[in-house]
């Protein structure tokens, strides 16, 4: 039953190892002082791996460039080189590269040898810094990381259990034990005691683990390195011998298995027991196996909600008990399995800081990512389409938000600007905000182009919010240059559709001076929603209900007070209203009540004038498809209890379609 | 383009107004009675709504509109032809309302003819060819092609108008 293509893992795991790389020496970077032993070896021994498993599946070429990426760095651990600005800026370019050369086809071109060997030289440049006075004075200093040199000869005890699958992934745990004896002479004992009998014996399961005690002076880290590619789901206790232990003769016969169980156990082999506890508790599972049983879970909700109209109708004591019982399962497997297309919103983090630092350097700015809330979950759907906006946003907020640091020094700020992105829930939605502490907003040009684009007249007033949400539409881009960053009048309106198409809203505040922010609501999940069932004209439509505030009653009387303007005074204020039925090209039924949905869109308030109001009902959205496509009101489809379809409005669209009428009733806005 | 057709196959045939389609059956699902198709304001006018089919909310396109016909009311025999269709790379279920469907009939190349180019009432990209059964003409249509276009009007506009049933 083992599929998994092992070349195809690598890939993944080349990626995460990838990331991990990318990040820590952005941290690094950041903050010399967090340049300990334990973070270099994370390093190392990510390039290790790559180096490793690269060559392991035929991707000699990552392989071969790794491997002076990993000499280089080994310098650094060892001592002989410092990890200065330059070395991480080279680390960070043989990331980059490494990457290309997973990502090219099999035959890729030749100038990547030549880009690879630019970069090997840059970082052995780097590193060959060391004996400059420059680099050994500051900061670059306490980067500089010592450690002790491989020390003088000691005894080990190591005690292996390899992770059954070892074999099945291309471990070869005898080609570890060889290695191992290169460092230094040592005796391997077998334990067999967990091999199965002949008919259960499965031949591609590793039954044996191994106790060793080796002599070396190669120290910890060159032991731990040689079962680096096979810790997953392994056993793995390295305790030092006392010297005043036992001797180990050379070759060591199987003299001393008195030697073996006094270092077994011991706190480091417990930690390191949890540690493979929890690898192998993460499972790697393709995401359309988890969209397909998303679909089962819906459709077995809305399989449930008819069994609870029929046990109902029946009226039979022993059917509703089942019912019951069976929803409430069905609605904790909902939670469960929704909950595993769940991810926190911090692995997309680490891009971001990547843009940051690449695009600061770009521009000349200093910039501070400062990332708030990495731990917010959000649908891995809802988070894979994020990326994109949130790219675009920050790359707005380096261009256009934060000032050159000469600006800013005189306008009395820090000379490093900060963007801030930080994640939380609030209710069933999640914000992602994204502010900047730069130039903010100056609604003198917004103005300008407003009027430009014949989008205000000259006289209206408009109000400062609606100003800013100017910025949301199409070809509007403030910026006075254009740069290869932004200020291609693309964006804005691409990020606002984005969003909304995730059934999400955009906000904007901004002040001149102090900074800008952009407020991203998004729901948590995009299977199932929450709706408000309400009555048209005989049909039945869903308003989801995260829009939905209040709703309230309108007469005729006060529908006619206002002299056919589409505006009713809630509490004080006035709220626009949109009919639903003349929207939707139906006769007025003449009914003398009427009920408002007052839904919130964007920061302000919209009434949906609906018939009736029947109540809320949990749904699973299906796609209309691309008969639909062109449909700005709606943004899905549901099948009711009783095997009618409904459709799921989509607030925004029709606050846009009505603004749209609107303006073209009364030009001025 | 149509497809030339170059072996036997079997069509479902099915009626608007006077004249007899057919449809490979390799692109029919099912045939429904007109249930409860829930109309979906702000549409074009051709797309007749969404009716679930087991579960899934599938589109229905009213023929008639579709192809530019004279509008009639539903009777009885009114039936949803569902199919399965490769548009744009993409299978789409897609269901077509029809006046009535007959039967299901098997057509080898010889009994079929390509469509006539000129003076032609249908628009001969649509059409896959002209299918004869004793003393009727079917006109088998291109699905994929004639759900690929926006909007189509079967009828070429020049040509004379078929007379109403």
């Amino acid at each position: 039953m083992y599929q998994s293509d092992p070349a195809q893992t690598f890939l993944i795991e080349a990626e995460e190892l990838l990331g991990v790389i990318e990040e820590l020496a952005l941290k690094l970077q950041a903050d010399p002082a967090s340049a300990d032993a334990g973070a270099v070896n994370q390093l190392f021994r990510a390039f290790h791996t790559i180096k490793g498993s690269g060559g392991m599946f035929g991707f000699e070429a990552v392989a071969e460039f790794t491997h002076h990426v990993e000499s280089a760095l080994d310098d650094v651990r060892s001592g002989r080189a410092s990890l200065s600005k330059e070395t991480l800026e080279c680390i960070l370019a043989a990331r980059d590269h490494i990457k290309a050369l997973l990502e090219a086809p099999a035959g890729f071109d030749r100038n990547a040898g030549a880009e690879g060997r630019r970069i090997v030289d840059a970082l052995c440049a780097a590193c060959g810094r060391r004996a400059e006075p420059a680099a050994a004075s500051g900061a670059q200093a306490a980067a500089a990381v010592q450690l002790a040199p491989a020390g003088a000869e000691q005894s080990w005890h190591i005690h292996f259990r390899p992770n059954p699958e070892i074999l099945v992934s291309g471990g070869n745990p005898a080609a570890l034990l060889a290695e191992l004896r290169q460092l230094g002479p040592c005796s391997v004992i077998a334990d067999t005691d967990r091999v199965p009998p002949l008919e259960q014996l499965q031949p591609d399961r590793c039954h044996v683990s191994w106790e060793i005690d080796i002599r070396t002076s190669a120290g910890l880290n060159a032991l731990k390195d040689v079962f680096i590619f096979v810790e997953d789901g392994s056993e793995l206790a390295i305790t030092p011998i006392p010297a005043a232990g036992e001797k180990l003769h050379a070759p060591a016969h199987a003299k001393h298995s008195g030697s073996v169980h006094p270092h077994h156990g011991g706190e480091h082999h417990g930690a390191a027991a949890a540690k493979a506890l929890a690898k192998e508790s993460v499972v790697r599972v393709p995401s359309v196996k988890l969209d397909r049983l998303v679909n089962l879970v819906g459709e077995l909700v809305m399989t449930q909600s008819r069994l609870n109209q029929v046990a109902a109708r029946l009226d039979d004591p022993d059917l509703a008990f089942s019912s019951e019982q069976i929803e409430r399962l069905i609605n904790e497997l909902r939670d469960e399995v929704l909950g595993i297309r769940m991810m926190p919103i911090g692995s997309t983090f680490g891009r971001f800081k990547r843009l940051v630092h690449d695009l600061s350097r770009e521009l000349g700015k200093e910039i501070e990512l400062v990332t708030e809330g990495a731990e917010t979950e959000l649908d891995k759907t809802v988070l894979d389409r994020l990326g994109d906006p949130l790219v675009h946003l920050i790359r707005n907020s380096i261009d256009h938000g934060i000032e050159s640091a000469e600006t800013r020094r005189q306008g009395g700020k820090p000379q490093a600007g900060t963007i801030r992105l930080s994640a939380a829930h609030t209710g069933s939605s999640v914000v992602v905000t994204i502010r900047d502490d730069g130039q903010g907003i100056d609604r003198e040009s917004v103005r300008r182009k407003a009027l430009e684009k014949g989008l205000i007249s000259a006289e209206a007033a408009v109000p400062d919010a609606e100003l800013l949400n100017l910025v949301f539409l199409p070809g509007f881009s403030t910026a006075k240059k254009v740069t290869n960053v932004s200020g291609r009048g693309v964006g804005m309106d691409v990020v606002k559709r984005e969003i909304e198409a995730l059934r999400g809203t955009v906000s904007i505040e901004s002040t001149v001076g102090a900074g800008t922010a952009i407020s991203l609501s998004l729901p948590l999940t995009l299977a199932i929603v929450d709706g408000l069932l309400v009555s048209v004209g005989g049909d039945t439509f869903v308003i989801p209900m995260s829009a939905v505030a209040e709703n309230v009653e309108l007469t005729r009387d006060q529908r006619e007070a206002f002299n056919g303007r589409h505006v009713l005074p809630v509490r004080g204020a006035l709220i626009p209203f949109v009919s639903l039925r003349e929207l939707f090209d139906m006769p007025d039924h003449g009914a003398g009540l009427e009920r408002i949905v007052i839904v919130q869109h964007a920061g302000e308030r919209v009434g949906l004038v609906v018939d009736r109001v029947i109540g809320s009902h949990q749904t699973v959205i299906q796609a209309l498809g691309r008969f639909y496509r062109d449909l700005r009101v709606f943004s899905g489809a549901t099948i009711m209890g009783d095997g009618r379809v409904a459709l799921i409005l989509d607030v925004a669209g029709i606050v846009r379609t009505a603004e749209a009428e609107t303006r073209k009733s009364s030009p001025s806005l | 383009m149509s497809t030339p057709i170059t072996s036997s196959a079997q069509y479902i045939t099915f009626q608007l107004g006077n004249e007899l389609f057919a449809i490979d059956v390799a692109q029919v699902r099912e045939i429904l009675e007109l249930s409860q198709v829930t109309r979906v304001p702000t549409a074009p006018d051709y797309m007749r709504g969404v009716v679930n089919v087991r579960g899934r909310a599938i589109p229905v396109v009213d023929l008639r509109k579709k192809f530019g016909l004279p509008p009639v009311a539903d009777t009885l025999t009114s039936r949803v032809v569902v199919m399965e269709l490769e548009l744009d790379g993409e299978s789409t279920v897609v269901g077509g309302l029809a006046d009535s469907v007959h039967e299901v009939i098997e057509l080898d190349p010889a009994q079929i003819n390509p469509p006539p180019r000129l003076a032609a009432r249908w628009r001969t990209d649509l059409v896959r060819g002209m299918g004869r059964r004793s003393d009727q003409f079917i006109i088998i249509l291109d699905m994929s092609a004639v759900f690929s276009s926006e909007e189509v009007a079967l009828m070429n506009a020049d040509a004379p108008a078929v007379a109403h049933a």
